[in-house]
């Protein structure tokens, strides 16, 4: 086929799903001259499962996105068709917002934006091969000869690696939603020495609005307060579509084991290895036989269309098997199938072949990002298309990498997860894989991230500005709550005796005071005379730093550990084979890896506490033999 | 300098000589020894200059008691073995005080150190030739896996299956709290509440206090065994603690302070600190069982870890010697047959009977015969021939109280936070460190534990 010379760009990124729009958006952002190639122009940033996006754990995801810059939470506010906080009744720190999108909608909320973004261009394409000299990456050719070259190259082709669709005893080659799967670039990526693993996921049938009978579901309404993820947004979308709930049957457990052997998990058709925190509807039954009954939620899929998507009911048991199943299920009786389920498998890379920058350990200049490095779900493929992009922009701009700690952010954590400790089944970020969960909340994102999304040039001077007035007037206000005194007169008993708490008996400081379970910032702040009219996100901050200083200092303390380990550096060019005493297992684990830090090296399975103490006693040789 | 954080360890060895002395190394080493240490007259520690030693006393912060009297040679850094700040805190009291010191230490605040520590940090800061650098390596190596070896075997009882019970029951506390975080939705996985979560908490709390007050060898470490010798007049019951006493160099500490004069004699006999207690009726128990009777007597002694029940080899058992063998029934005691170097009245087949399974020693304490089998009978019945005794022994045991305390701390965090309507995931937190503590006692830190109850307990997913 002939070539041709298709342009030069600083930054190229492969594929636009939700971790190929953050990494474009955000190399653009910060300057880069940036291409994104992809598939097809009307696919970016589509939802091949959930019209969902948030929830525990990932809602906080789309908020340090923002936070630092990104644009997943921009462009739900404005395409959502329903928002909930979720957690209420917890503690702060596990608090999480989630939306349902309007699918159609949010993808072209996201094209547009990429079209407007100074330094991007879209150009659709399918990238077959690699451009590599020396271990660098130089570009890439496209199926129809096209040559781009650039300096460092992002890819996020999500799971069209090699994918195959299974249904029953059915399975082809293709991509998500019958797209073109990507063989050719799987291809090239195994000659270029990458090592993959096979993964599997599912997503369930959709189903016309129309032939579904809510009056046997119940419905589930979004929040009736305003609710946004993005610190920007002063826009908030009032009207909300609800989803419903129904349950399935004992019929539906009879069809399933009846059926079962139709199933490809159970045939031994699909052999990848699928997420454990998403099984299909056959496994929960099988796992689970005791439980008379699963949770089928209907999540519409947005304003403009009819398609339901039923979750809970995840399948790749053949298509007459999954009618059957939907008509056991109250509301569904008459259920009009428009698309039924189906299982994908796909290669992923073994994510220990990366640096935490999502940089590849063997060839310089090539970053992945995004369900290809055995992740699922979409903020998670987010998130780290944000931090690939920064770092692949970093990198032709000459400016330093980025790396968030496991303390700064649940990125941070997802990230030092996979190329630490690599994954053996799809990924998904869990509130429990995260040490420092009360540092990392949902409130605080901008207080964590913002002012580095700024040094980026990802935030506005503007917004900059806001941000920075939001901090001071926290700041002082816990300041003043500490200072001021409240004494124990008829106006304070009678607040706290409304409150349902017991009386003063002497003056308290007002930070004292709302520490109290029962105390809240406003029944402080009507007992304190202050003249300045705070925002409501400033009088959340004062009000959970006050009231959970003792647990955030502990976790400051633990941090403070953390950090005094991450300085510890162990150097680019160590050899592993030239420290005597380290344990075999340890010292291959090491190789692997190759940790930059102490830290992270305590966090590699296998690796124990005499090779960490040997390790430090070898690198502190290296550093005097060099003074 | 590197920065550390600040470690403890004894640092003689175990069982020789009557000094030992507990050393700390790092930032906060002045500032704990501060905590602990009082001088009364003096300025506090922390505002003394560096390299001079320091008469005074070590308190417990928690319950303001005297536990030891010392001196402490306060040295500050970069003068100093490790190039750190370092305090040694000299015990007078062998074995059994060096450990109350150095839990004390540890819970004001120092971590354990690893086997090797002191001088790999000394390394570390440059203090050691680079040479020796390798060897401190080897060191590191032998010394870590040695202490992982005793361990292990220490854990291989009814501690480690105690632990795991309690880590097991946090463990779906834990689980069952993070599905309602990550799936609010789901209905069919219960709602942790603020009770169920205090009850949970107040059963572990309870399960490591009796751990802390009953665990045999914490016990030995805090207060060394308390021992009580018993038997009729004559039988020679001054003369093995004479005996007991000379071999083993005990020291006498008079400690102040307290309502009566007790007089408290430490031996360290292969390992295993004894105290032995010399109140008014407990040492001199000739009469004991004459004077109180056999129930209220029983009561006395049920107190004493260990009795040694002296016997006469040469006169005939007695109505009196039958009524202390009822007396210590289903208690810890060895049967001592002294004055073998008489002729032979007492009959052994009738002492074999009344003692069953329990050991039984004979010796003359005149000839100095027979002491080594009696030593190592104690030895045995407290280790029950499992562990060797030696420092490892101890600096494990420290370790594990030291942990057990933390742990008891941390539960109990939650337990004060649980009756104070702090919301549930916030209780958690503490819970979840408790957890991981005690899995830092049985070496069980693998960090998919959790995931993997979450998902084999709960149903969950789309
Ligand atoms: C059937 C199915 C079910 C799923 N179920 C769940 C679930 O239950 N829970 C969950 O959390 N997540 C689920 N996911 C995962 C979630 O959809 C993904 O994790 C997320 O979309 C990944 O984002 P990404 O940017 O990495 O990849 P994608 O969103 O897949 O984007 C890949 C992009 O790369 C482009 N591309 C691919 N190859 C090339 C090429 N050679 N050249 C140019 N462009 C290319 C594609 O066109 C596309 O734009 C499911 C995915 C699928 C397909
Ligand atoms: N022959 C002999 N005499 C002993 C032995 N042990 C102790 N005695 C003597 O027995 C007497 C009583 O000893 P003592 O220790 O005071 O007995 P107590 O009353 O039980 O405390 C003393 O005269 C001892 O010297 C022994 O093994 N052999
Ligand atoms: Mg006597």
């Amino acid at each position: 086929m002939p070539q041709y010379e298709a342009g030069t760009f600083d930054v190229i990124v492969v594929g636009a799903g939700h971790a190929g729009a953050e990494a474009a958006l955000a190399s653009a952002r910060m300057g880069a001259k940036t291409l994104v190639l992809t598939m097809n122009l009307d696919m970016i940033a589509f939802m091949p499962c959930n019209p969902s996006i948030g929830g525990p754990a990932k809602g906080i995801v789309v908020r340090e996105i923002d936070a630092m810059g990104g644009a997943m939470g921009r462009v739900i506010d404005k395409t959502h068709i329903q928002m909930r906080m979720l957690n209420t009744a917890k503690g702060p720190a596990v608090r999480a917002l989630r939306a349902q999108a309007d699918k159609v909608l949010y993808q072209q909320e996201m094209k547009r934006l990429m079209e407007e973004q100074e330094n991007l261009s879209l150009h659709q394409g399918i990238a077959e091969e690699l451009i590599v000299e020396d271990g660098e990456v130089k570009g890439l050719i496209t199926q129809v000869g096209g040559i781009y070259r650039a300096e460092t190259v992002v890819i996020t082709t999500g799971t069209f690696l090699r994918g195959e669709i299974i249904i029953g005893d059915l399975r082809y080659s293709s991509g998500p939603n019958h797209q073109q799967p990507s063989i050719k670039l799987a291809e090239n990526l195994e000659q270029l020495g990458f090592e993959t693993v096979r993964f599997k996921t599912g997503t369930p049938p959709r189903i016309n609005s129309n032939s579904i009978d809510y009056s046997k579901t119940e419905i589930q309404p979004g929040d009736d307060v305003p609710r946004a993820f993005s610190f920007e947004t002063t826009e908030f979308i009032m009207d909300q579509m609800p989803c419903w709930l129904t349950y399935t049957t004992s019929e539906t457990h009879q069809i399933i084991d009846e059926n079962l052997h139709l199933s490809p998990m159970y045939s031994g058709m699909a052999k990848g290895t699928g997420p454990r925190y998403c099984p299909s509807i056959e496994d929960k039954i099988v796992r689970f036989s005791d439980k008379p009954r699963h949770q089928i939620f209907l999540e519409p899929e947005g304003r403009s269309t009819r398609e339901v998507y039923v979750q809970g009911l995840s399948t790749s048991l053949p298509e007459h098997v999954q009618r059957k199943l939907l008509e056991s299920i109250p509301g569904l009786e008459k259920a009009d199938m428009m698309r039924s389920g189906y299982a994908i498998e796909y290669d992923a890379i073994v994510p220990t072949q990366l640096w935490p920058t999502l940089e590849s350990k063997q060839l310089t200049n090539l970053y992945t990002a995004g369900q290809i490095n055995g992740t699922s779900g979409y903020e998670e493929a987010a998130g780290q298309g944000l931090m690939a992009g920064i770092n692949a922009a970093a990198k032709v701009l000459g400016k330093e990498e980025v790396i968030l700690s496991r303390s700064d952010a649940y990125i941070g954590v997802l990230i030092d997860d996979l190329v630490t400790k690599g994954t053996s089944e799809p990924y998904r970020l869990l509130t429990s894989r995260a040490e420092y969960r009360l540092l990392l909340r949902h409130d605080n994102a901008d207080l964590r991230l913002t002012e580095l999304g700024y040094q980026l040039g990802m935030i506005t001077e503007e917004r900059y500005a806001r941000f920075l007035e939001k901090k001071d007037h926290i700041e002082d206000e816990i300041k003043r709550l500490r200072g001021i005194i409240i004494k124990p007169n008829e106006q304070t008993q009678e607040a706290i005796r409304n409150a349902g708490g017991s009386e003063l008996k002497d003056g308290i400081r007002a930070a004292d005071l709302l520490k109290r379970p029962e105390m809240n910032y406003d029944m402080i702040a009507s007992l304190t005379e202050s003249d300045i009219a705070l925002s409501d996100e400033v009088k959340e901050q004062v009000e959970i730093h006050v009231k959970y200083e003792g647990y955030i200092e502990k976790s400051l303390q633990q941090v403070d550990k953390l950090k005094k380990m991450e300085n510890k550096k162990i150097p680019e060019n160590i050899d592993y084979d030239a420290i005597s005493g380290l344990a075999t297992e340890a010292r291959g684990k090491l190789k692997e890896v190759q940790p930059l830090s102490i830290a992270q090296a305590t966090r590699i399975s296998g690796v124990n506490p005499a090779d960490i103490s040997i390790l430090l006693v070898y690198i502190e040789q290296g550093r005097i033999a060099k003074v | 300098m590197m920065e550390f954080d600040t470690i403890a360890a004894i640092s003689t060895p175990s069982g020789e000589g009557a000094i030992a002395i507990v050393r700390l190394s790092g930032p906060e080493a002045v500032a704990i020894a501060n905590r602990l240490f009082r001088a009364p007259g003096s300025k506090a520690l922390a505002d003394q200059a560096s390299h001079t030693i320091h008469y005074g006393h070590i308190e417990d912060p928690a319950t303001k008691e005297i536990a030891e009297e010392v001196m402490v040679a306060l040295m500050r850094a970069p003068k100093t073995f490790t190039r750190e700040d370092v305090v040694e805190i000299n015990c007078h009291g062998g074995i059994v005080s060096v450990n109350r010191v150095l839990s004390l230490a540890l819970r004001a605040g120092a971590r354990l150190a690893e086997p090797g520590e002191f001088t790999k940090r000394a390394f570390l800061n440059g203090r050691i030739d680079l040479s020796q650098a390798e060897a401190v390596m080897d060191l590191i190596r032998a010394k870590t896996d040695r202490a992982m070896d005793v361990a292990l075997t220490q854990m291989e009882g009814r501690l480690s299956r105690l632990i795991s019970s309690l880590r097991q029951a946090l463990l779906e506390s834990i689980a069952q709290m993070e599905v309602n975080i990550d799936y609010p939705e789901y209905d069919d996985v219960e709602e942790m509440t603020r009770p169920m979560m205090l009850e949970k908490a107040q059963w572990v709390q309870s399960e490591i206090a009796k751990l802390l007050q009953t665990s045999q060898q914490g016990k030995i470490l805090r207060e060394g065994l308390s021992t009580v010798i018993i038997g009729r007049p004559n039988v020679g019951k001054s003369s093995l603690l004479n005996s007991l006493v000379q071999e083993n160099k005990a020291i006498v500490t008079e400690i102040a302070g307290t309502t009566r004069d007790i007089i408290e004699e430490y031996v360290n006999v292969r390992g295993v600190p004894l105290r032995l207690v010399d109140t008014a009726g407990i040492r001199e128990t000739e009469d004991i069982v004459e004077r109180i009777g056999v129930e209220r007597s029983r009561k006395v002694l049920k107190e004493a870890d260990l009795i040694l029940y002296v016997l006469n080899y040469a006169e005939k058992l007695t109505e009196e010697d039958l009524l202390l063998f009822e007396a210590v029934r289903d208690m810890n005691y060895i049967v001592v047959i002294n004055k073998t170097d008489l002729p032979q009245q007492i009959d052994l087949d009738q002492v074999k009977e009344l003692t069953s399974d329990t050991r039984l020693v004979t010796t003359s304490l005149i000839e100095e015969e027979g002491i080594d089998q009696l030593e190592e009978a104690i030895a045995e019945l407290f280790f029950e021939g499992e562990i060797e005794a030696g420092d490892m022994t101890y600096v494990s045991n420290v370790r594990h109280i030291s942990l057990l305390h933390q742990a008891h701390q941390t539960i109990s965090d939650a337990i004060s936070a649980a009756e104070m309507d702090v919301p549930v995931d916030m209780i958690q937190i503490d819970v979840t460190r408790t957890w991981e503590i005690l899995g830092e006692i049985i070496g069980d830190t693998a960090d998919d534990g959790l995931l993997n109850q979450l998902f084999s307990q709960f149903c969950l997913g789309k």
